[in-house]
């Protein structure tokens, strides 16, 4: 039933920048605590400066809690079919251009790169490009498995 | 802090396991922290109703605490450049109970000239591996 499936022609389509999304050194914290990412740098502020940075340090993963923002404007558009009682998440890739930390303002473009139908399944990738202005920050490809209604 | 010498690594090398203890608590912390409110990581009749085991783990979550190990490792969260995976199986989290997620970190690859080196993690839970591909990007 190709019809209970994502429609493939979203596949190419960029959404507009999203309103910036400040980073708080208090949700850096929470975040890290949630993962349970234990580097100082994540919690003192002493050491992130120490280690140069001029604020907390985001986990490798924060980035996430951006792009998921960014991606619910496709994910959750009825016109795509995404249904999320049928989602299992197949893949997700974290590229640094620069660490993220606490004051960041980070605006996101997201990509709809591939939506690909096979045997039932289609195969869903998204790509956040997170920036600061002019430069890029992070790099965020997510794969969303999306089975039909005979699956 | 300590950071790791390049030179002295060598593909193979253990740098790191940890045990995550997971539970229901845990994975509620985790949807209000990332966002992530997908009913399957917490109502259990919807998780099972969608033909889930039980409640299974945020992906994310389960991703987002193996690289801890590593960000520890390198001395700088910031040094971990790139850190990828796939999803190969879900991990289900019985109401009362505590799972335990098993981590492994190797050195996978070192590239001298980029002044990388590629960790690879190993993550499993009952014997069985729940990440895939589990690759970070360390800059040295």
């Amino acid at each position: 039933m190709t019809d209970t499936l994502p429609d493939a022609g979203f596949a190419g389509r960029v959404y507009p920048p999203t309103a910036p999304y400040a980073v708080g050194r208090e949700k850096l914290r929470e975040f890290a605590a949630a993962v349970g990412a234990l580097h100082p740098a994540h919690h003192d502020l002493e050491v992130a400066r120490g280690l140069g940075y001029a604020d907390l340090v985001a986990p490798t993963t924060f980035a996430v809690v951006i792009a998921q923002a960014a991606e619910a404007q496709y994910v959750q558009d009825p016109d795509a079919r995404i249904d999320f009682s049928r989602v299992v998440h197949a893949d997700e890739r974290f590229t640094h251009h620069r660490p993220i930390v606490a004051g960041d303002e980070l605006v996101t473009v997201l990509h709809v790169d591939k939506v690909v139908h096979r045997a039932g399944i289609a195969m869903v990738t998204t790509r956040c490009e997170i920036a600061a202005g002019d430069q890029p920050v992070a790099t965020v490809v997510s794969t969303l498995a999306v089975r039909g209604e005979d699956k | 802090m300590t950071r790791p010498v390049l030179d002295d690594l060598a593909v193979g090398d253990v740098v790191a396991t940890r045990t995550l203890e997971l539970d229901r608590p845990r994975l509620v912390r985790y949807a209000g922290a990332s966002g992530d409110f997908n009913r399957i990581h917490w109502d259990e009749a919807f998780a099972t109703g969608v033909g889930l085991p039980n409640v299974i783990v945020h992906g994310m979550l389960t991703m987002g605490a193996a690289v801890g190990v590593v960000e520890e490792w390198a001395g700088d969260p910031g040094a971990v450049v790139d850190y990828q995976t796939r999803f190969t199986r879900p991990v289900p989290v019985p109401a009362t109970e505590v799972v335990l997620v098993e981590v492994s970190a190797a050195v996978g690859a070192v590239d001298a000239e980029a002044r990388t080196v590629r960790v690879d993690l190993t993550v499993t839970h009952e014997g069985a591996k729940v990440l895939g591909k589990a690759q970070a990007v360390v800059q040295l």
